[in-house]
């Protein structure tokens, strides 16, 4: 039941979803967004893919399995909440670059600490999801 | 000081990577690191010596009063040398002894584990700190009793050994924390100048009881003695180590620690007078029907241990220095009499001692260090354990209890007697008389096995020789710690008076039972009638109960069907919601202010309900599922309508996604068939509606109060300056609540895990079949 019109569409909704899901995740300080969203957003990207093309293909375009997102994930949250420490403040202080960045703004630990929850947010969602789907896609071959 | 304790918990993690290396040729290294803390502490006992003592403070959480504070005193320096000492004969002997098992850097460590928490428990002067090590220790000790895990009694013993030592934690946490709040502070050196204070204070006698609690579970006292003869099934190296040398005397640590601040009193006195006296009683006779050498001496230890909390309670400064100098004779003598009936099991494969014998002509250095030892053990003349037990009896001769004196005295004499002969039985008998014949191809063991075990032995009859020399510099110290005045004192090698008759007579009447008492099977049998009568059956029975209890209990509520769970959930919630809304009184709700709807809010609700409808009426899975999704997107509208749209987006997403997650699972679900009857099913509306009207009634009880806005408000002014974010709540999750966000980070990628693991693994069974 693989639908061309579907297939076609993904492959241009995927780039666009995800690159919308990092301005989601970007202008989250600020405007409505931010990790959680973004996270959210760029996994169904990637199950709308897999819906058009199977998960196996989608797996295949991921290289690495959606789980180890996870420990980068909440590795980088981890670094981000520790590094004040190094600077002799109390965890979590937040900290930020003096200048903004071009496109992508203020650029501070929060923004990292976001990242991990967004890296964390897609693993989760995908190695859910894919895992079931693979797992029904085994038992009927 | 604090380097002593971390070195031993690094080495200890360390093991995991590196502890493959040491399993053969770099095995020798591991002894060094108690040999180089024995050092370091032997350095100290001048400066201690001298009666001062030594502080060390580290701030940890300052803000709880919980600090890394160190502190080392006579006390601390006696039970620390004991830890490193022994330690270091205990690792050159093990690396022998277990030299090629599979788990050999596993047991190592544990065992480096077990030295740090040891010392972390003597060294502290922070009861929290003092409690985290004593919980460790217990921890360690489970894992080595358990050492041989395909074993099941060893499992056994393990778990029970833990469940009484873990018992008495608790205890012993409780006492600690009253005291802590009498005394305002968590330093035990503080608290001894609030003694007054805590003396006079009504919940005294509740303190006490609950830290004798903890000292006697810890130290195996009647009636928590029977876990120690079961944690014997550990390898013998750490039952010399932890059960006869340092762990079980964590709890006269204790006993010893708090005695300056809690002890001298009536209730303190009489009850370690009491209960110390039962148990060496009751362990040395009950040793003497033992046939297997480490039941012997695992009795003879709980007595000795019973000895230690009788001498605190008499509370004198001549019980005091008794105490310390048993303690040290004993730690000797026993880890020797452990270790040779570790050469014994190893060497010949039993510890039966109604079939070893004569064994002095295959070990001859052996049979040495074990003549020495029992021979300190019965308390000869120029061995240390004389001196000890010559103390015995001065202290229980000039004890303030004078109506007591000959009943104290007494106890002390037919304890004495029972373990003379059980030291005699295990550290003499194997050894002479004839060789049996099956016993004849045994050789001698490894240099590594007898060496530690002969240098211990040793010690115990030259410090007997001068006892001024040991009393001086590591008992009388001690001593001092338990009455807060430092004070000196010259040990005698002996007295010529009536503690010289007692003593010989002690020693005559212990060899006369020797002689006489023929330990057999069937004497154990006879003994085993009375059983039912034990504490330990007793215990046993109490932790079966409780096990049933919390068996019925769980399967009440855990019976593994997902509607269950809901169903008790929705009805504890409705329960709780319920009540605060009584007691929070009526709603007062005024229609006026209610407005008029827009006409897309009535759509939305229109769609609302009849998407509810549809998933209470439809007979199709799929059905139901896309009108929970409507459900999902009409909120959604909700939440865009009155302005929240981080909410909206989130709530949107989620629900797309947990459709897909539906669809996926239902595909794997049988068929549609509706099992439940009309009752189940009016039971299961009125339940929802339930909820529903509690939810409803909540939501216009928040409209109808008035509103706090003083955290919004903080949330709203400080969002841009302090974390220079203008969306208020992603700044609060990533930034004023971000350990939150990361710990539901976390709970996350453990649910993903779970899910990974559980259809992953399951499906790897099923392909190996």
């Amino acid at each position: 039941m693989k639908s061309p019109i579907l297939q076609s569409a993904s492959k241009y909704l995927l780039p666009i979803l995800l690159l919308f899901s990092f301005f989601l995740l970007l202008r989250g300080h600020y405007y409505p967004g931010g990790g959680f969203v973004g996270g959210l957003v760029a996994s169904i990207a990637f199950v709308l893919h897999s819906f058009a093309n199977g998960t196996a293909q989608t797996m295949k375009l991921l290289k690495r399995k959606p789980l180890s997102l996870i420990p980068i994930g909440l590795g980088l949250s981890t670094i981000s909440m520790v590094m004040p420490m190094a600077f002799g403040l109390p965890p979590m202080t937040g900290l930020w670059f003096e200048h903004p960045i071009p496109v992508i703004g203020m650029v501070g630990s929060s923004l990292f600490f976001d990242l991990g929850v967004y890296l964390v947010v897609i693993g989760v969602v995908l190695t859910i999801l894919f895992t079931i789907a693979l797992n029904n896609e085994e038992e009927n071959s | 000081m604090l380097l002593t304790i971390l070195s031993g918990l690094f080495t200890s993690c360390s093991m995991v990577f590196i502890g493959k290396h040491l399993k053969s040729r770099w095995s020798f290294v591991l002894p060094i690191l108690p040999a180089l803390l024995f050092i370091f502490f032997a350095a100290h006992v001048p400066l201690i010596s001298s009666g001062n003592q030594q502080l060390q403070h580290f701030s940890w959480v300052p803000s709880l009063g919980v600090n890394f504070d160190l502190r080392l005193d006579g006390l601390s320096l006696l039970f620390a040398l004991l830890i490193t000492g022994i330690g270091t004969a205990i690792f050159t002997y093990a690396r022998y002894y277990l030299k090629g098992h599979i788990y050999f850097d596993r047991f190592f460590g544990y065992l480096f584990l077990f030295m740090s928490a040891m010392l972390g428990v003597v060294l502290s002067d922070n009861i929290i700190l003092l409690f985290v090590f004593w919980e460790l220790t217990s921890i360690s000790s489970f894992f080595l009793i358990g050492f041989n895990n395909d074993n099941q009694d060893s499992r056994k013993s393990a778990l029970t050994a833990l469940s009484i030592t873990g018992l008495g934690g608790f205890f012993l946490l409780a006492a600690l924390i009253l005291v802590a709040n009498i005394a305002g502070t968590f330093s035990i050196s503080e608290m001894m100048d609030s003694r007054a204070l805590i003396l006079d204070h009504p919940l005294y006698p509740l303190v006490i009881s609950l830290l004798f609690i903890g000292a006697f579970t810890k130290s195996a006292q009647f009636p928590f003695h029977f876990w120690l003869p079961g944690a014997m099934k550990a390898p013998t190296p750490v039952s010399a180590y932890l059960h006869s040398a340092t762990m079980v005397k964590a709890g006269i640590y204790i006993l010893a620690r708090f005695t300056p601040i809690l002890g001298g009193t009536d209730y303190w006195n009489y009850t370690l007078i009491i209960v110390g006296g039962i148990t060496m009683l009751y362990a040395s006779i009950h040793a003497l029907f033992r046939i297997d050498l480490k039941g012997i001496l695992a009795y003879s230890t709980i007595s000795a241990l019973g000895i230690l909390t009788f001498l605190i309670g008499i509370g004198t400064q001549d019980a005091f220095i008794a105490a310390m100098v048993f303690l040290l004779a004993h730690a000797l003598y026993k880890a020797t009499l452990f270790m040779v009936t570790g050469i014994i099991d190893h060497e010949t494969g039993t510890r039966d001692i109604t079939i070893l014998a004569g064994l002095k002509k295959v070990m001859p250095p052996v049979a040495l260090a074990a003549g020495l030892a029992a021979l300190s053990s019965a308390g000869l003349p120029f061995t240390f354990g004389f001196i000890g037990k010559d103390l015995v009896y001065e202290a229980t001769l000039h004890s303030p209890l004078n109506d007591y004196i000959w009943v104290l005295t007494g106890l002390a004499i037919v304890t004495n007697i029972g373990l003379v002969a059980a030291g005699f039985m295990a550290g003499i008998k194997p050894f002479t008389g004839k060789l049996p014949t099956q016993l004849e191809h045994v050789h001698m063991p490894s240099k590594s096995l007898w060496i530690p075990p002969l240098m211990l032995a040793i010690l115990g009859v030259a410090f007997g020789i001068f006892p001024a020399f040991a009393g001086n510099y590591l008992s009388i110290p001690a001593a001092s710690s338990l009455t807060a005045t430092f004070f000196t004192k010259n040990l005698q090698i002996w007295h010529f008076n009536l503690i010289l008759v007692l003593s010989i007579a002690t020693l005559l009447l212990g060899t006369l039972i020797y002689v006489l008492n023929k330990p057999s099977v069937a004497k154990l049998d006879k003994l085993a009638k009375f059983d039912k009568v034990s504490p330990q059956c007793i215990i046993t029975g109490y932790a079966n109960d409780i096990v049933r209890f919390a068996t019925w209990f769980t399967n009440l509520f855990h019976n593994g069907y997902l509607r269950s769970y809901h169903l008790k959930i929705i009805l504890f919630a409705e329960a709780l919601l319920a009540y605060k809304l009584w007691v929070s009184g009526p709603i007062k709700l005024d229609l006026w202010m209610l407005t008029y709807p827009d006409i897309y809010e009535v759509v939305i609700v229109a769609v609302l309900i009849g998407a509810l409808y549809i998933i209470v009426t439809t007979p199709s899975r799929l059905t139901s599922v896309v009108s929970m999704s409507v459900i999902g997107y009409c909120i959604c509208l909700i939440f865009v309508i009155y302005s929240a749209p981080d909410l909206a987006m989130t709530q949107f997403t989620i629900d797309t996604l947990s459709t897909v997650l539906f669809v996926l699972v239902l595909y794997k679900l049988p068929g549609f068939i509706n099992f439940a009857s009309k009752k189940i099913l009016y039971r299961d509306a009125l339940v929802s509606l339930g909820f529903g009207v509690t939810l409803s009634l909540i939501a216009l009880k928040a409209w109808s109060e008035p509103i706090s806005r003083e955290v919004s408000n903080f949330y709203g002014e400080n969002a841009y300056l302090l974390a220079k974010g203008k969306n208020v709540v992603n700044v609060i999750l990533v930034d004023f609540r971000g350990i939150d966000t990361m710990f539901e980070t976390v709970v996350l990628s453990i649910a993903a895990l779970g899910v990974y693991s559980l259809i992953r693994l399951r499906l790897k069974s099923s392909e190996r079949e």
